[in-house]
C-alpha cells in the first residue's frame, strides 16, 4: 500500500505530463495548419504538371526513343526504395507504418531475388529498418535542420535519386510516405517514380498543342523535374500526417493522463480516509478503555 | 479586347492568377508574348522576366525552370522558381547564380558529355543576362 505522500507524487506527476501532452498537441494542431496549407499550395503545380505530362507522355512515350525516365531501363533487377519518415518521434504509429510497409515491399522484392537499395529520409525510418534491411542502405538524408520543407530539399534527394538513376545504379524507384486523408487516418502509400507514371487526365478533350523546343526535349526537361515534383508533394503530405499523427496520439496521451489522474485521486482520498478512520478507532478505543 | 486567363504556380505557391490582355514569357527558343486566340503552345522557360499585362498594371516576375502552357483563353505558367520582381535582390541573384555555377561544375566533372555541359553554360549565361535585364550585375 502506497503512503499518501507517494500518491501525491505520482498523481503531480501525471499532471506535468499531462500537461506536456497537453501542449505537444496544441503545438500539432498549429504546425498541422501550416503543413496543410502548404499541401494545398502545391496542389494546383502538382495537377497541372501531372496533366501536362500525361499529355506529353502518351503522345511520345510509346517511341523507342522516349528517355529512360519513362520507359525505364528495360529491367527491373534493381530496385531503389526511398523510405520517407519523419525526424521526430511521439507520433503514434505514423514512422513505424511506413517504415512496415518498406519493409514487406524489400522483403517481398529479396524474396523474389531482386537487389534492393534504400534511401532513407529522417531518421525514424533509419532507425526502424536498420535492423533488417541495414545492410542495404545507400544514403540518408537528415532533414533535422530544416524547419520548414521547400521546393529545394526535394531538388536535392531528386538530384540525387537521378545522380543514382543515370549512373546505372538501380532501374526502378519506389518513394515510401504517408498519405494524408484526416487528423485520424494517413495511409502508408508506396509510389513508383521511376520509370515515371502519369495518370491520364479526366477530361480526355486533347488539345493539340504547339511545342516549343521539340516535343522529345520538353520531355527530356521536364521528366527530371517531374521527379522532384513527386518527392516534393510526398513530403508535404509527410509533413501533414505527420502533425495530424501527433496530434491524435497526444491528444490520447492526455485523455490517458487524465483518467489516471482521476484514479489516482480516488485512491488518495480512500488511504486518507482510512487513516483518518483508523486514528477515530484508535482514540475511542482509548477512551474506552478507561 | 477579350482577355486571357493567367494563372502563375510555383511549387510552394500560387503567386498569381488575374486576367491579363497580354503576357510576355521567356520561352527557351525565345520570348513570346501570348494574347488571346494565341495557338495552344507548350514551351520550355529560360530564365528570365515574365511580364503580365493587366487592368491593374503590369507584374513583372523572375522565373526560372519549368513551363508554358498557352492556350485561346488561358496561359498557365508553372516554375520551379518565381519571384516577384521586387524580391529579387542581389543577394538572391547572385544565390541563383552561384547554383547555376554549381551545377556546370558537377556536370563537367561527371557527365563531361557536350550536351548536359552546354545545357548548365547556357543557364549561367540565361541568368546573367536576366540579371543585366532586372538591373542587377552578376559577379
Amino acid at each position: 500500500m502506497p503512503s499518501l505522500k507517494d500518491l501525491k507524487n505520482r498523481i503531480e506527476s501525471v499532471k506535468s505530463t499531462r500537461k506536456i501532452t497537453k501542449a505537444m498537441q496544441m503545438v500539432a494542431a498549429a504546425k498541422l495548419r501550416r503543413a496543410q496549407d502548404a499541401a494545398e499550395a502545391s496542389r494546383p503545380y502538382t495537377e497541372r504538371f501531372n496533366a501536362v505530362m500525361a499529355g506529353l507522355a502518351a503522345s511520345a512515350g510509346g517511341s523507342d526513343a522516349a528517355p529512360k525516365l519513362l520507359r525505364g531501363t528495360g529491367s527491373d533487377q534493381v530496385h531503389m526504395l526511398v523510405v520517407m519518415t519523419a525526424e521526430r518521434g511521439l507520433c503514434g504509429g505514423f514512422n513505424g507504418n511506413i517504415a512496415k510497409l518498406a519493409r514487406s515491399h524489400a522483403q517481398k522484392l529479396l524474396a523474389e531475388g531482386k537487389t534492393v537499395k534504400i534511401i532513407t529520409v529522417g531518421k525514424k525510418g533509419r532507425d526502424a529498418i536498420r535492423r533488417d534491411l541495414g545492410e542495404h542502405f545507400v544514403h540518408h538524408v537528415d532533414l533535422t535542420e530544416v524547419k520548414r520543407v521547400g521546393y529545394g530539399d526535394a531538388q536535392a534527394i531528386a538530384q540525387d535519386v537521378l545522380a543514382r538513376f543515370d549512373g546505372g545504379e538501380f532501374d526502378v524507384a519506389t518513394i515510401f510516405y504517408s498519405e494524408f486523408q484526416n487528423v485520424v487516418s494517413q495511409i502508408p502509400t508506396a509510389k513508383q517514380i521511376i520509370p515515371a507514371s502519369f495518370e491520364a487526365a479526366e477530361d480526355a478533350e486533347a488539345t493539340l498543342y504547339d511545342y516549343e523546343p521539340s516535343e522529345e526535349a520538353i520531355l527530356a526537361d521536364l521528366l527530371p523535374r517531374g521527379v522532384a515534383t513527386a518527392i516534393f508533394s510526398a513530403l508535404l503530405e509527410n509533413g501533414a500526417s505527420e502533425q495530424g499523427a501527433r496530434m491524435s496520439a497526444m491528444d490520447n496521451a492526455t485523455r490517458n493522463a487524465g483518467e489516471m489522474i482521476d484514479k489516482l485521486t480516488i485512491e488518495f482520498n480512500r488511504s486518507r480516509q482510512a487513516v483518518i478512520t483508523n486514528e477515530l478507532i484508535e482514540i475511542i478505543s482509548g477512551a474506552e478503555a478507561l | 479586347m477579350a482577355n486571357v486567363q493567367f494563372d502563375l504556380v510555383s511549387p510552394e505557391r500560387r503567386l498569381s492568377s488575374v486576367e491579363a490582355s497580354e503576357v510576355r514569357i521567356p520561352g527557351a527558343d525565345g520570348d513570346m508574348t501570348a494574347m488571346e486566340g494565341h495557338a495552344p503552345t507548350i514551351t520550355t522557360l529560360r530564365p528570365g522576366v515574365l511580364t503580365v499585362v493587366h487592368a491593374g498594371g503590369t507584374d513583372e516576375y523572375v522565373v526560372s525552370g519549368g513551363f508554358a502552357e498557352i492556350t485561346a483563353s488561358g496561359v498557365s505558367v508553372l516554375a520551379e522558381q518565381a519571384l516577384p520582381r521586387a524580391e529579387v535582390t542581389q543577394e538572391v541573384l547572385d544565390g541563383m547564380i552561384a547554383a547555376a555555377r554549381d551545377a556546370h561544375a558537377k556536370a563537367s566533372e561527371f557527365v563531361n558529355e557536350p550536351g548536359p555541359v552546354d545545357d548548365a553554360a547556357k543557364l549561367i549565361s540565361d541568368m546573367v543576362a536576366m540579371g543585366g535585364e532586372i538591373g542587377l550585375t552578376a559577379n
